[in-house]
């Protein structure tokens, strides 16, 4: 490597190859931690990392979404889930078989294998001409106009899940 | 290039220091607050006014052993502390305290604050359960409710005025309250804003207590209910980081506030010249309000502090939201 670490490049690559780490090691506390809320935690840290590595491909706006949504509201609601539920359900109980967990290793190891290739392998052309800015006024009136339909559906989603949430609620409130 | 990394250097030592100074002399403010509201003197023995008590608090602190009882969750109890700090001395990266005075000028500054602003309940819970104590454990399950609550009617007002002002970037929403404060967003007398902005200040302000989690809303730290809530084993200097990211949070609702509703740097007579001490004194009249509401107002139920945020200031602030949306349609 000729860059000098000192400069703005090297302390730019320092920073993405942490947020890098962050992101494996937070995965890594997630799958293996034995606590459930030590799971949630190591999730958060790889939300983070993630987040990190989004601002490096030039999107701030996804990336900061990434921390509103992925770490401040979705690792929360887990831990609240977690603590609502039983205190003895956040162990782990048994353990995985050998054979189980070989698979896994196996199965993840092609995927990253293939996506790997795929992204080395094939080649990229870049665009002639830069589509949008990426700006946020873009994304808003891109999301009201072409994508609109997906957008609705989404919206679909979410008025069933709360829909769901409130029928499943509803006889708990008569029971007192 | 190397002008850059000073820059950036120079603003990062400065926004610590200031995020440090702010939190060690608001425990001041806070005690002195406390004791003259109540008729009483405060701190007065260490140095003139009591001065230099935030030294030796801090002296006191750091020379205190940090006690790790047994059946805590050692990783999470250290960590949660900082990520009470931490986030919190991010958000300060994008506040502008003068026209040319922000670490950077982001175009996403509103969200980048929020974003950060988030983590710091995450902080709260993970400390709490990692305590593994009941009242914490309770305390944290009341600060994430309240938090859940209370984030929904901040960020629904804080996008009616995005919409206003059509921007995200915190600078540049300071720009337009040129010009006299009949033009900052409080009570702007043009036709650029929903008449509803006063309302939507209120809300704001109100959230802004109730996501720091200062009374009447401190749920977390509900000392005649809890203990001490979610700090109850926290001990030394782990309390002490804990007290100063919840200061530092103060400092930044107090800020954002101010950028939001009360024209940032913009001074409030078009005669006289914009500077950062317009800023500073807009802050601080806004901390010493929340400071004088806690020493006020008892502390509200916690039935009472949900119904508030979900039966009132939700429904009111969507209403600003709609309000705002066909105002600017149709002026």
């Amino acid at each position: 490597m000729d860059q000098n670490l000192y400069s703005a490049e090297g302390l730019a690559g320092v920073v993405f190859l942490g947020l890098l780490a962050a992101t494996v090691a937070g995965a890594l506390i997630a799958v293996n931690a034995k606590r459930l809320v030590r799971s949630v935690a190591g999730l958060s840290l790889c939300f983070t990392g993630v987040a990190g590595l989004y601002y490096f491909l030039n999107s701030p706006f996804v990336a900061l979404m990434e921390l509103l949504i992925y770490v401040g509201a979705v690792c929360v609601a887990i831990i609240f889930a977690v603590m609502l539920a039983e205190p003895r359900a956040e162990e782990k109980v048994g353990k995985s078989s050998g054979l189980g967990s070989l698979f896994g290793v196996i199965a993840g190891g092609l995927v990253f294998i293939g996506l790997a290739t795929v992204s080395t392998k094939s080649h990229w052309s870049i665009a002639k001409t830069k589509i949008n800015t990426g700006s946020v006024t873009e994304l808003g009136s891109s999301l009201m106009t072409s994508y609109s339909m997906v957008f609705e559906l989404i919206s679909v989603v979410l008025l069933v899940a709360i829909i769901g949430a409130l029928v499943l609620a509803l006889p708990g409130r008569d029971k007192e | 290039m190397t002008t850059e990394l000073i820059r950036l250097l120079a603003f990062l030592v400065g926004i610590i220091a200031f995020a440090a100074l702010n939190a060690a002399y608001l425990v001041w403010v806070e005690r002195k607050g406390a004791a003259h509201f109540q008729r009483r003197i405060g701190p007065k023995e260490v140095g003139p006014y009591g001065l230099l008590q935030p030294l030796a608090d801090g002296a006191k602190l750091m020379s205190k052993q940090l006690l790790i009882p047994d059946g805590v969750d050692p990783i999470l109890f250290k960590i949660a502390p900082l990520m009470v700090l931490v986030p919190a001395v991010m958000s300060f990266v994008t506040i502008p305290f003068g026209e040319h005075l922000a670490a950077r000028n982001i175009d996403l500054g509103l969200l980048m604050v929020f974003a950060f602003a988030s983590i710091n309940v995450l902080g709260l819970l993970l400390g709490s359960w990692g305590s593994a104590n009941k009242y914490a454990v309770i305390a944290a399950a009341r600060v994430i409710s309240q938090n859940i609550a209370y984030e929904i009617p901040m960020l629904l007002t804080a996008i009616a005025l995005v919409m206003a002002t059509n921007t995200m970037n915190l600078n540049e929403m300071v720009s337009l309250q040129g010009g006299g404060f009949w033009h900052w967003n409080l009570i702007k007398l043009t036709f650029t804003a929903s008449p509803l902005t006063p309302i939507a200040f209120l809300i704001f302000f109100t959230t802004m207590l109730a996501e720091t989690n200062r009374a009447p809303f401190d749920m977390a730290e509900a000392e005649s209910e809890l203990v001490a809530g979610s700090f109850t084993e926290y001990s030394g200097m782990g309390f002490g980081v804990f007290f100063m990211g919840e200061y530092a949070n103060i400092v930044i609702g107090a800020a954002l506030t101010t950028v939001l509703f009360l024209g940032g740097w913009q001074s409030p007579l078009p005669f006289l010249p914009n500077s950062v001490v317009w800023f500073l004194m807009k802050m601080y009249v806004i901390i010493f309000t929340v400071v004088w509401i806690r020493w006020t107002f008892p502390r509200t139920q916690f039935y009472a502090l949900l119904n508030l945020s979900w039966k009132v200031l939700i429904p009111i602030s969507l209403v600003n939201l709609i309000v705002t949306a066909g105002w600017l349609k149709v002026f």
